[in-house]
């Protein structure tokens, strides 16, 4: 049985939320129930079940809901309209005494920002959820000690808080939510307040973690990098609805609509990037030119190819500076040592189409516009750079350059 | 002069007051009784112990909360005040300041806390406050007068309503001020009210709360003079005696003494919440 069961939840925030979720329902969209009302559909009649043990992802940008949405799950934030069962209770109708109940021993959540009481130390502040149930003092202590240890800061239970980096933080964190055994975590962008790397780790963690815990963990993120990496099922949400639900493959292979596949192409930097925004300005030099000369430029470049063209910058093909020197020995020319089989890609070609062509090629990838006239060469370390996220040269800087080439040759 | 005849505002405020003291005089009484054993049983206390001796409990006390330079000044202070021969006056005034202090503090931490709770309480007495705080301090003495008679009962009373407001004030500030997610951490994690209030919102407003009682405490010895125009006892007294006979020499030593008590009491206070931050620094 799902241990979560949400059914049309809608959230209106506003000083007279049910006239304007009676406008919701005859139609009226979002923007305009703002404009005209002032009211702001926080979520908008959004369902999805949950199932214990599953880590579920609810993704989407700043302003989507999410985490009013998860705010519903323990009433920190009450729905306006729906239902929200836990394990098959319906809390939206549950009266304080038990609202506390299941906030106590069922529900944990887990901060952004850690919200860890800056006055408690840490071992305090990891007990606080025993503590408000009226838990004997040896008892939640050595409980918030076994927790701390369970994500690494056994020793140092006794200290503030605010002598502890990020990271440690958010573990503290993580054990103060841990503390109390709930079924189910909440966390609210846990790990998005964290450095990349420690977000990672962290991430690991919890994987870890839950292979031994087996929580229902309700995760809330901005990052679809994450939500990829940990999330057993994903809700994707935009402007308060939940646009998608399914598991990461489905997500990345069925994207449901047009928001959704452009949130998941952002992943695949080489499905965005093409080799125009990778290419380096290509060394060149016309035939008629001799082999000295060529070996000069070389040279003076530091590179071991050049890429012949003809007076209209033309591609004819690509000499290496073994074939060069040793023309100038045997006074061939140009002509004679030029390899006219140039692998050659056009700019608009996309990154992970080019890796094969890199991979294989062992003379430099030339890019040629649609003219066959050479644009740019690829080497392989920018392309790596560009996947890894370092910017690339710019369109402008790229056609300086070029043209400074023409007037040197 | 006028199309409107002149509202009889001075009349209407007259009848209340008369009928207040007509109908409420067992209630005053009673408060009269409460409150003059306070100051009493305070100043009866600093009496019966020895000038020096309680000057170097106050220095140690100085000492604990601060460093050896305001020590240093508080036995330096409370001396000169001794020697200047008005030990006496100095602990009846500061019976009177505590007390009021006391009273204000009672009254207005949970006022306070009952402002930062709901917003409806908090646009109800923000006026209220404003008024009670720019309104001449003199006003109040002749209803209380009226209420209380004379003597220092009265000059409690008006210094309660003069200097409770800071403490109402910064208490609602310090506990609307606790960050948003620290109060939702602990509604998450099944907090009752009380508990949030106890664990988690007071402790952080401290710093506020005690910002607030220093303020009503140096209000309250700002006072004293005033008080004194109706008979409470105390430097207020001499200062007024001197005001009233021009004697320059005696009203610069009351108001020196004064100053010294301002100090004293002040840095006191403001102590005691740096040296609790300094204790959960550690």
């Amino acid at each position: 049985m799902a241990i979560i069961e949400v059914r049309q939840a809608t959230k209106i925030f506003g000083p007279d939320p049910d006239s304007a979720i009676r406008l919701l329902d005859e139609g009226w969209s979002k923007e305009r129930i703002y404009r005209e009302r002032n009211h702001t559909v926080g979520v908008n009649n959004v369902s999805f079940t949950v199932e214990p043990g599953e880590i579920f992802v609810i993704m989407g940008l700043s302003g989507s809901g999410k985490s009013t949405l998860v705010r519903m799950l323990n009433r920190l934030i009450d729905p306006t309209r729906g239902t929200i069962a836990i394990h098959g209770r319906d809390i939206v109708k549950m009266n304080k005494e038990s609202l506390l109940r299941v906030r106590r021993e069922q529900i944990s959540m887990v901060f952004q920002k850690f919200a860890l009481f800056p006055h408690r130390t840490v071992a305090e502040n990891v007990e606080y959820g025993l503590e408000v149930q009226g838990v004997a003092k040896a008892e939640r202590r050595a409980k918030a000690l076994e927790a701390l240890r369970l994500v690494g800061l056994g020793d140092w239970a006794n200290s503030l808080p605010s002598q502890l980096s990020g990271g440690m933080q958010q573990r503290v964190g993580l054990a103060r939510a841990l503390a109390n055994d709930p079924d189910i975590l909440l966390m609210d962008e846990a790990f998005s307040a964290l450095d990349p790397l420690i977000r990672k780790e962290m991430q690991d963690e919890l994987l870890e973690l839950q292979v031994k815990m087996k929580k229902t963990i309700i995760f809330i993120t901005h990052d679809l990098d994450e939500a990829l990496r940990i999330g057993d099922r994903i809700a994707l949400m935009k402007d308060g609805s939940v646009v998608q639900i399914g598991t990461p493959e489905e997500i990345m292979m069925n994207p449901a609509n047009e928001y959704v596949e452009r949130f998941v192409e952002d992943v695949d930097l080489s499905k965005v990037l093409t080799a125009a925004s990778v290419m380096r300005r290509p060394e060149t030099i016309s035939l008629d030119r001799g082999p000295r000369v060529a070996l000069q430029l070389m040279r003076e470049s530091g590179i071991s190819n050049l890429f012949v063209v003809d007076r209209g910058r033309k591609l004819i093909g690509v000499i290496t500076a073994d074939d060069a020197s040793e023309a100038v020995r045997d006074g061939r020319s140009l002509e004679d040592i030029v390899i006219r089989d140039v692998p050659i890609v056009k700019p608009d070609l996309l990154l992970h189409q080019l890796f094969d062509i890199c991979s294989t090629a062992r003379l430099p990838v030339a890019v040629v516009d649609d003219n066959e006239r050479i644009v740019g060469v690829i080497v392989r370390g920018a392309v790596l750079g560009a996947l890894a996220g370092h910017p690339v040269q710019s369109e402008s800087e790229m056609e300086e350059e070029v043209a400074v080439d023409v007037d040197v040759s | 002069m006028s199309m409107f005849p002149k509202l009889p505002l001075d009349e209407w405020i007259e009848d209340v007051v008369d009928g207040l003291v007509n109908n409420l005089e067992p209630v005053f009484n009673v408060v009269t009784v409460c409150i003059e054993s306070v100051v009493h049983g305070i100043a009866d206390l600093f009496h019966w112990i020895p000038a020096l001796v309680l000057i170097l409990l106050f220095t140690a006390l100085a000492y604990y909360l601060g460093k050896w330079k305001f020590a240093l000044f508080t036995v330096l202070g409370l001396l000169l005040i001794d020697n200047l021969g008005y030990w006496d006056h100095t602990v009846d005034t500061l019976a009177l300041v505590l007390t009021s202090a006391l009273i204000s503090i009672v009254i207005g931490v949970p006022l306070g806390i009952w402002c930062a709770q709901s917003d409806k309480v908090r646009s109800v007495l923000t006026p209220i406050l404003d008024f009670m705080q720019t309104m001449p301090a003199f006003v109040y003495l002749i209803p209380a007068v009226t209420f209380f008679g004379l003597g220092v009962v009265p000059g409690v009373i008006a210094s309660v309503i003069f200097a409770v407001p800071p403490t109402i004030r910064l208490t609602n500030l310090g506990i609307r001020q606790v960050p948003e997610d620290l109060v939702e951490a602990a509604d998450a994690f099944g907090s009752t009210r009380n508990q949030k209030l106890f664990k988690l919102q007071i402790p952080l407003a401290m710093p506020s709360i005690m910002a607030g009682i220093n303020q009503t405490i140096m209000l309250s010895l700002s006072m004293v003079v005033i008080a004194a125009m109706i008979g409470a006892q105390g430097i207020g007294a001499d200062v007024y005696g001197a005001v009233t006979q021009i004697k320059t020499g005696q009203g610069f030593e009351g108001g020196l003494a004064i100053v010294v008590l301002a100090i004293v009491l002040d840095r006191m206070t403001q102590n005691i919440v740096k040296r609790k931050r300094r204790g959960s620094n550690v």
